[in-house]
């Protein structure tokens, strides 16, 4: 493992055991008394009906797919602003190719209205 | 240059300090959040617990050590439990590549107030802040609730929406800078043009509209007002965590004021110039100036957190998605375009 | 503030304990990826075989894929998957029957599998004769944007393609009325 990536390791041990250890020494102080009524999914103090996990609408699903599409767009762009000074106005066309492909989806999603949310 | 061993030994202390320094931050955060809102409501804050309600944060740990803890049987008990600890633990991650200062002599040794500097530092940040999600996610999905399902169902949703716009929102920081070490886009900043305005990223690479996505952005990744959607009390009773308690509650509260730092600090990185400022007076001074000025610039824009929550509404869940996907991304997209023909300009 | 502190050179640390820390934890979720009933749990321990490769590729001197790694596939994807499992019916799925018997293909896959495994590692040393990359750390970022931008322009901008079909497939399927 390359030298300076080991703290961060070091730092996720540290965080990663002095976390369960907290919740172990809660275990041992804490009181203790369960009752039906506490138990019970709260529902605003009415008995709950029907199950939790019920169907939810579809446009969570849709909002997580734009988001893998985009988020692979924004990585495309990392390494490109990196290196921008190197590439100039070159650079730019490419990626303005680049990002007008994927602005041409992005209207068009706008326009079949899968971004409205109603 | 510090030989392999000194280093490791250096960043083993300086873990141990930072996390006690960010937890005692964490709490102190909810002291002035309460306290900043209290009076911003025309009320006192927080002020029984010691002098100004000072000793209220050490109150309330005990009483999150001492309430009852319950794990009501219609959970799935094993991410019920896992969900918490992978929110607080994503959250207190990221501090680890924030540079707070300048190096200092220890012992004969240079030490950077740096846990690690990474050529990747800022892809870190945005990885562990991506991971941040499962957190709440689980969180809701295990407590087998209908609000718990609602809140994390909603979280996850807005989070990942505005991913989008915090990321491209950097684009234009990096065109600037030049690199994703953290160090590095703060020695980018250095100095003045002009003779007097520091060349911050905000002034000098025009980053005023990226600073404003990144704030939006900041806010709603955050869950907070006027994006707190996800536990809208009106309406979710208090969202995905509304099934815990205690300590797991606890943590997920801790999450959520160590990513509000951590946000802070990494606007204090990116748009404000890390540590950089005025240096003068006696060695020892200019070697604490610059973590003054991070801690500083950390507080100012955390003020502006709890002030912003002290005076807007909240957003219709609607509205947010709108705001984020019709606004934000074309904007974020403009300017980086913008940023990018400004500097082949340039040069 | 002093520039030239931080450390540049980055001398490996502890490389036999953290490849068999890595490499056992990518196999041992990989494992339960397949061996459990439960698709969050299948999910989770997905993500966890992707978290230790992203480690993976950090010893091999590669951060920005590490990075990468991370942030696409654990932070993008696998919400994406988790959000699909939520919908599932939980409960149905774990009275299922988790394997459908085809031994046949599945032997003969796996031989397959094998006889590659053999070939890359008997060819491999031939084909990659550098046994050790020498690209600085440093640079690794700066390295991939240069090659992406220049050698593998037409790719990258394929890619755009990919991801314009991608967006007009989830809208098309997902919603009802186009």
């Amino acid at each position: 493992m390359p030298q300076n990536y080991v703290p961060v390791f070091i730092f996720i041990a540290v965080v990663g055991t002095l976390i369960p250890i907290t919740l172990l020494l809660t275990k041992l102080v804490r009181p203790s008394n369960p009752h039906r009524e506490k138990l019970l999914p709260y529902e605003c103090g009415i008995d709950p009906v029907d199950r939790a996990r019920g169907r939810y609408t579809v446009r969570y699903y849709i909002v997580a797919i734009l988001f893998v599409v985009f988020d692979v767009e924004t990585i495309f762009l990392f390494p490109w602003a990196v290196k921008f000074k190197a590439f100039g106005l070159f650079g730019l066309l490419e990626m303005l190719i680049f990002l007008g492909i994927l602005i041409v989806g992005y209207i068009w999603i706008w326009q079949k209205g899968a971004l409205e949310w109603v | 240059m510090l030989s392999l061993p000194i280093f490791l030994v250096a960043s083993v202390v300086k873990i141990v300090l930072v996390i006690f320094i960010l937890l005692t931050a964490v709490a102190y955060t909810v002291w002035l959040e309460r306290k900043v809102v209290g009076h911003m409501q025309n009320r006192w804050g927080p002020s029984r617990v010691g002098p100004f309600g000072l000793l209220q944060p050490l109150a309330d740990g005990v009483k999150f050590l001492l309430k009852e803890d319950l794990t009501p049987p219609h959970v799935y008990r094993p991410l019920f439990i896992a969900a918490p600890m992978i929110a607080v633990i994503c959250a207190l991650t990221s501090i680890s590549v924030i540079p707070f200062g300048t190096a200092i002599p220890v012992a004969g040794h240079i030490i950077p107030l740096q846990i690690t500097d990474l050529n990747i530092g800022l892809l870190v940040i945005l990885g562990v802040t991506s991971i941040g999600v499962y957190g709440v996610a689980l969180a809701g999905w295990s407590s087998n609730s209908k609000y718990s399902l609602l809140g994390g169902l909603r979280a996850s949703a807005q989070m990942v929406s505005y991913e989008i716009c915090l990321g491209l929102s950097l684009v234009g920081v990096l065109i600037v800078s030049g690199s994703f070490s953290l160090q590095q886009i703060v020695e980018s900043q250095r100095g003045y043009f002009w003779g007097f305005i520091p060349k911050w990223n905000i002034f000098y690479g025009c980053q005023f509209v990226a600073f404003f996505i990144y704030l939006m952005a900041a806010y709603a990744e955050t869950n907070r007002i006027p994006f707190d959607l996800p536990e809208a009390e009106t309406e979710l009773v208090a969202g995905y965590h509304t099934e815990y308690s205690a300590m797991k509650f606890a943590m997920f509260f801790m999450a959520e004021y160590a990513n509000m730092i951590t946000v802070a600090c990494l606007a204090t990185i990116l748009f404000l110039g890390g540590g950089n400022g005025p240096l003068f007076g006696p060695p020892l001074l200019r070697l604490i100036l610059p973590t003054f000025y991070f801690v500083a610039k950390v507080f100012v824009f955390l003020f502006t957190y709890i002030w912003v929550r002290g005076t807007l509404p909240r957003f219709r869940y609607d509205q947010l998605m709108a705001f984020g996907w019709k606004f934000l991304f074309p904007l974020a997209i403009a300017n980086l375009v913008v940023t990018a023909l400004v500097v082949a300009y340039r040069s | 503030m002093c520039t030239g502190w931080y450390t540049s050179d980055m001398a490996p640390v502890a490389t036999t304990f953290f490849f068999y820390f890595l490499s056992g934890l990518a196999i041992l979720s990989g494992v339960l990826v397949i061996t459990r009933k439960n698709p969050v749990h299948s999910a989770l321990a997905l993500i966890l075989t992707l978290l230790s490769v992203a480690g993976l590729y950090l010893m091999l001197y590669a951060p920005f894929v590490a990075g990468v790694q991370i942030i696409l596939y654990v932070g993008g994807i696998m919400v994406l998957f988790l959000f699909v499992i939520m919908l599932v019916n939980i409960e149905r799925s774990e009275r299922e029957k988790q394997f459908n018997q085809q031994w046949l293909p599945g032997i003969l896959a796996a031989c397959g599998l094998g006889l590659l495994f053999v070939l890359i590692y008997v060819k491999g040393k031939a084909l990659f004769s550098q046994p050790v990359i020498t690209m600085p750390e440093t640079e690794n970022t700066q390295r991939v944007g240069m090659m992406l931008y220049s050698n593998y322009m037409f790719p990258f901008e394929i890619a755009s393609l990919l991801l314009l079909v991608a967006i007009i497939g989830a809208v098309v399927m997902a919603k009802k009325r186009i």
